[in-house]
């Protein structure tokens, strides 16, 4: 059995205000997850703003480094940039932001970040390197031909972040980190990016750590799901039993929430003056 | 009541003009909330703004009217010419992520009395104020916080509590909670409903999440490359969508708990997703308060 992700006493404490009256936030406050297994997987870590989780997954990026503990990604430690170099690390794990024409400057080519990647991460040259970035182009459904010389302006979100999730998979990495990648897009397109993470997972064999506040996108993706509250896990589990059985009140609060179109939150006071 | 005319409005660019409303003739009654859905680059904001009144370059009014079925301070008829002056008094607007749009250097306090049109005198304005943001269910503490001090979803409440000070006959919301978090979205929609219901105004909400119409809404207003798809009672379009667009808008959410749907969502990637339809500017009432764009050859591929 694999260990695919595992925290460990995970801390990360920042300071705030001067050096007299510092007050201290715990942004993760002792995180412990561990998921085992031989087959690809889907973990969602929901949570409000605040809750943590986008300090959860800086930290797997080595972003920020943990105040205290360790996470391992599938059986090697990541958060030791001793045992593990850069280039190791991120042929290991990859990022996908939230916002795509963010994270991509708007003065450059896109494809330029692709090659860039391939070369430099993935150590491929000239042809082969070419070919990889075509090759993951396809996987997401794109054309390296149309995709190549344009700028972010010239794509609309949902495909440059499909870009940029082609860009993650280059160095063919055992576990993509996405922070809330389809928060920028319109709802009714943010399934096909969700739809291609399940393709990633059941035909690539790429495990995800999707980050969102979207609870019914992770219901429906998700293997396993981290409820993050504070700082602190509240919740966690296989995503069936969290969600059609949730045990803590906050993981009820964040359900009840959901705008669903089944049935209303209240009736409304005013009928409709027609 | 608000009537729209063969309303045409479109951005000019050099010599070229792009169309972003395409001949919308429908009339909003007073007194409910009326959703209004459609993916980016629809024309839902440039709706609003036009209705709002703000028609500035490059946005141009290319063709029809709107009427407000009310009259201004000076008792004449309100149209577009002349609704800029009743802004704030009568029509408010709530732009997107309007949370950020509170003046950064001046407490809230003097946010209300900076307002335009607001009282001459401090301390009456200050009264009113107090006692508004008290029945929006904001601490009085408020007041006295600058925008920084306050987390998004209380900076949204007090967007809301300046957008509504003079019980406005009209106020248009553009994705009031986007950027908020699921339990304060909760509580920001909830706030918006009681408003209408005290006030008995008439709310235009834009936003392309489906579940935030069918929780806030009374009427739905569906648009797709400029025109309207289909515009009816909330209840209706959603129990019962004629159009194949707006059915497509309603089966991209997932639902939890049913499983039949976890991991075989009607696979909207390349097919569903990246479907164009075609849209007549003609709608029919196929059910009383339930209308629909006049159905084309149907659906063409992209």
């Amino acid at each position: 059995m694999t260990v695919i992700l595992k925290t460990e006493g995970l801390n990360k404490v920042f300071r705030q205000g001067g050096l007299m009256r510092s007050r201290q936030i715990k942004a993760l406050n002792d995180v412990n997850i561990t998921v085992e297994g031989d087959k690809p997987v889907v973990i969602s870590v929901v949570g409000e703003s605040g809750s943590g989780k986008t300090t959860l997954a800086k930290t797997l990026l080595r972003l920020e480094a943990p105040s205290s503990g360790r996470a391992t990604v599938y059986d090697t430690v990541v958060t030791d940039t001793r045992s593990l170099g850069k280039r190791a690390f991120l042929g290991l794990v990859q990022p996908i932001f939230q916002n795509p024409f963010e994270a991509f400057s708007r003065y450059r080519p896109i494809d330029a970040y692709l090659l860039e990647t391939a070369t430099r991460v993935a150590n491929l040259s000239g042809g082969a390197a070419e070919a990889a970035v075509a090759d993951t182009l396809r996987s997401v459904g794109l054309d390296y031909a149309e995709v190549r010389g344009k700028y972010t302006n010239q794509f609309s979100g949902g495909e440059l972040q499909r870009v940029s999730v082609a860009r993650a998979l280059i160095p063919q990495p055992k576990l993509i980190v996405a922070d809330e990648p389809v928060s920028m897009i319109d709802a009714s397109r943010r399934m096909i990016i969700i739809n291609l993470f399940k393709k990633l997972r059941d035909e690539a064999g790429r495990s995800f750590l999707y980050i969102t506040h979207d609870l019914a996108t992770a219901y429906y993706i998700s293997d396993y799901i981290v409820v993050m509250s504070k700082g602190q896990v509240v919740e966690f589990g296989a995503a069936r039993d969290v969600m059609n059985n949730p045990q803590h009140a906050y993981t009820r609060l964040l359900l009840d929430s959901i705008p669903t179109t089944r049935s209303r939150w209240r009736q409304r006071a005013v009928p409709t003056a027609s | 009541m608000i009537t729209l005319n063969d309303l045409k409005i479109g951005y000019r660019i050099g010599s070229r003009v792009i169309k972003a409303v395409d001949g919308i003739t429908l009339t909003i009654p007073d007194g409910c909330i009326v959703g209004v859905a459609g993916e980016s680059g629809c024309g839902k904001s440039t709706l609003m703004k036009a209705i709002y009144g703000d028609i500035r370059s490059p946005m141009s009014l290319l063709g029809g009217d709107i009427s407000y079925g009310m009259n201004g301070a000076d008792g004449r008829p309100v149209t577009t010419a002349n609704i800029q002056k009743e802004w704030f008094r009568s029509v408010s607007y709530i732009p997107q992520s309007s949370m950020n749009s509170l003046n950064p250097v001046i407490r809230i306090r003097d946010q209300f009395i900076d307002f335009p049109g607001t009282d001459r005198n401090k301390s009456r304005v200050l009264e009113r104020a107090r006692e508004h943001l008290g029945k929006l269910g904001l601490p009085a503490e408020t007041m006295e916080s600058y925008p920084h001090q306050l987390s998004g979803g209380m900076r949204q409440r007090v967007m809301i509590a300046l957008a509504t000070f003079f019980e406005p006959a009209l106020i248009i919301a553009d994705e009031p909670t986007t950027a908020l978090d699921v339990v304060v979205q909760k509580e920001i929609l909830m706030l918006l409903m009681d408003v209408q219901e005290r006030m008995g105004n008439t709310i235009l909400v834009v936003s392309h999440d489906m579940g935030v119409h069918y929780q806030t809404t009374d009427k739905m207003l569906i648009m797709y490359a400029g025109r309207v798809v289909e515009y009816g009672d909330t209840e209706s379009v959603f129990a019962d969508p004629q159009h194949a667009y707006t059915r497509m808008l309603i089966d991209s959410l997932p639902t939890i708990g049913d499983d039949s749907m976890r991991g075989v969502l009607a696979s909207l990637a390349g097919a569903g997703g990246d479907r164009a339809f075609r849209v007549e500017p003609e709608l029919i009432e196929v059910k009383p308060n339930h209308f629909v764009a006049r159905p084309s050859l149907g659906e063409v591929a992209a």
